[in-house]
């Protein structure tokens, strides 16, 4: 379990994929390629990411769940694809606001 | 948090894209990440010191933010237009640190205490070659640390610092702007000067997007023109009197419309009317946003987005016509509210201070702290109403408000007015003293063809109440505005004072 609050980082421990969170709070059972994530920078990376995980994470993409109480952004991409409490991540639709500066 | 989360992600995402400059000569993301990584390793030899930036646009400017967001120092822009007075003074108070000019500015900062002033040339020279070595990605992730130092413009008093954190900027444009959102083949022209947070927050969102960025050192209508068809550029950001330059100089050039832009958005003061509908004849096809936002803000807050500007452009609908004066609605993640003098939020359509609470606004400054209230909200002392449909206007700054016989008036609701006579081609209304009325209105017009002082005065009364009626209407060739578009407003009162008391005149 690892504890989300916005402007929290986190890696996964099976691939290169790191995440900063954007929305979200409380404990959550996060996992990417099949195993937990780690707070950035905490954590080696071995092994590989699981079969049934391994869709992978894109950079820049946000992830969130169905019921869009957590939203991360992928700030580094990876083999593995993220789950929370055993729900896998959508991306989530991109913002289409105008350019402004 | 750091702004250089923003870069490495582009550096990862867009590798040899050109992040700064011609498409034949320009930085690329990766070599703009691999240059403020050398810069960072030399401001950290300061420790403790912050980056000043004392020139005008070039590449330095996103290799000394980035570099020192790397660094952990803040980075702090100085407007080089000051006399040297005015420079050295805002120099002292941002020292020690290491400031970055052109020639001229290094020169100019030079002798600073605790200021060690290098040229942009030696600047860029030191970065290539033996660089001491820095760990990738060792930034703090301290999302508290500040950013950016900007000195506000000083227009009521002495300048201050507003700070803005990592934190801020980067809510900013993760809240405001899609990952790698643009096409290889989008640029921006960014023509507002390095100390304007339209400056900072340029940088970052087109590096975040994957928008090249082309930078003008000066801005002149014709050298912005001929760069833009010369660089290929689709995008661009203005300040009004920016605009309404550069629509005479294609109107002296016969007229013909530029098809290359697709989106041109503006802000940072007061446009015109007659100027955005003569704009939108001119880039016919450009997609037009007002951006409404405050230094303390993070750029940004309040956004009129292209479809508004058609539907302005082409209703029949009074209401709907009028939205093209509005700011548009909140960004996502920020919220407004309109309040009285006792703080209460107003109804739709009232008249109140605008307030503004969200993660991109900061409302700190080195000098006073916090101005944030205890649920976060920002006054942001400009006045303003939010209509039915939830746009919002911004009428001007609250400092600026006329008191005539104890009723408080905006000066922009009588401007506005003003402007609607089509000879009028620019308008400012002004309080100046009245022993008997406390402040009289002095409306300064801008009319190339005549235009009796008299049928001004009736326009008003009609449309607005009699106590809204100037009392005195002078002519002149031009308004006086800074250089970054606001009008300066203290020179007009100081110009016209004589009128007040006065009646006959």
């Amino acid at each position: 379990m690892v504890e989300l609050k916005p402007g929290a980082r986190f890696q996964s421990t099976v691939c290169t994929t790191e995440v900063i969170v954007v929305k979200g709070a409380g404990e959550a059972d996060l996992m990417c390629g099949g195993a937990e994530m780690v707070p950035a920078g905490t954590g080696e990376v071995a092994g590989e990411p699981a079969a049934d995980a391994a869709e992978g994470t894109l950079l820049g993409k946000r992830y969130s769940d169905e019921a869009e109480t957590v939203e991360l952004l992928a700030t580094k991409a990876g083999a593995g694809s993220m789950a929370v409490g055993g729900a896998p991540l959508e991306v989530a639709q991109a913002k289409t606001l105008p350019a402004s500066d | 948090m750091n702004l250089m989360m923003l870069l490495e992600m582009a550096a990862n995402g867009l590798e040899d894209r050109v992040a700064v400059g011609s498409l034949d000569s320009g930085l690329t993301y990766r070599q703009l990440f691999e240059q403020a990584g050398e810069a960072a390793a030399r401001f950290r030899a300061d420790p403790g010191a912050k980056v000043v930036l004392c020139d005008e646009s070039s590449p330095a400017v996103p290799v000394a933010l980035f570099g020192a967001a790397w660094a952990g120092m803040p980075y702090v822009p100085l407007n080089y237009r000051l006399p040297d007075d005015d420079l050295r003074a805002l120099a002292e108070r941002s020292a020690p640190g290491v400031a970055i000019g052109d020639d001229s500015g290094a020169a100019r900062l030079g002798g600073v205490e605790g200021l060690t002033a290098v040229t942009r040339d030696q600047f860029i020279a030191d970065r290539s070659g033996d660089a001491p070595a820095i760990e990738p990605g060792d930034w703090s992730m301290d999302a508290e640390e500040i950013a950016v130092l900007l000195f506000t413009s000083g227009t009521t008093g002495a300048p201050k610092s507003a700070v803005l954190r990592h934190k801020h900027l980067v809510s900013y444009i993760l809240g405001s702007v899609e990952f790698m959102g643009a096409g290889e083949d989008e640029a921006t022209i960014v023509s507002v000067p390095p100390y304007h947070v339209a400056g900072v927050s340029a940088m970052l969102s087109s590096v975040y997007a994957g928008r090249r960025i082309v930078q003008l050192a000066k801005f002149d209508p014709d050298v912005w023109i001929d760069t833009v068809e010369a660089e290929g550029v689709t995008h661009a950001m203005v300040v009004p009197t920016m605009l309404s330059r550069i629509v005479d100089a294609l109107e002296a050039r016969g007229g013909e419309p530029m098809l290359g832009v697709r989106a041109l958005s503006y802000g940072g003061g007061k446009m015109p009317e007659p100027v955005i509908r003569r704009a939108l004849d001119l880039f016919p096809i450009t997609n037009f946003v007002n951006a409404y936002g405050l230094t303390e803000t993070s750029s940004t807050i309040a956004l009129l987005g292209p479809d508004d500007h058609r539907v302005a452009q082409y209703s029949d609908d009074e209401g709907e016509r009028a939205r093209l004066k509005s700011a548009g609605r909140p960004l996502p993640g920020v919220e407004v509210s309109i309040r009285d003098d006792d703080f209460n939020e107003v109804g739709v359509g009232e008249v109140g201070e605008i307030f503004v609470r969200g993660e991109q606004v900061s409302g700190e400054y080195l000098e006073k702290g916090s101005l944030l209230d205890h649920e976060g909200w920002f006054p942001t002392r400009d006045g303003g109403f939010i209509d039915e449909g939830g746009y919002l206007f911004v009428q001007g700054r609250n400092d600026d408000v006329i008191i005539r016989g104890g009723e408080n008036m905006s000066p922009g609701e009588i401007e506005d007015v003003l402007l609607t006579d089509e000879r009028v081609k620019d308008a400012a209304a002004i309080g100046v003293p009245d022993r008997e009325w406390g402040e009289q209105i002095v409306a300064v017009i801008v009319a190339p063809t005549p235009c009796p002082a008299t049928e001004l005065q009736d326009l008003v009364g009609a449309r607005l109440r009699s106590s809204r009626v100037p009392a005195h209407v002078v002519f002149v060739d031009e308004l006086p505005y800074n250089d970054t578009g606001k009008l300066l407003r203290r020179v007009l009162r100081e110009n016209y004072a004589h009128l007040g008391d006065d009646p006959t005149d």
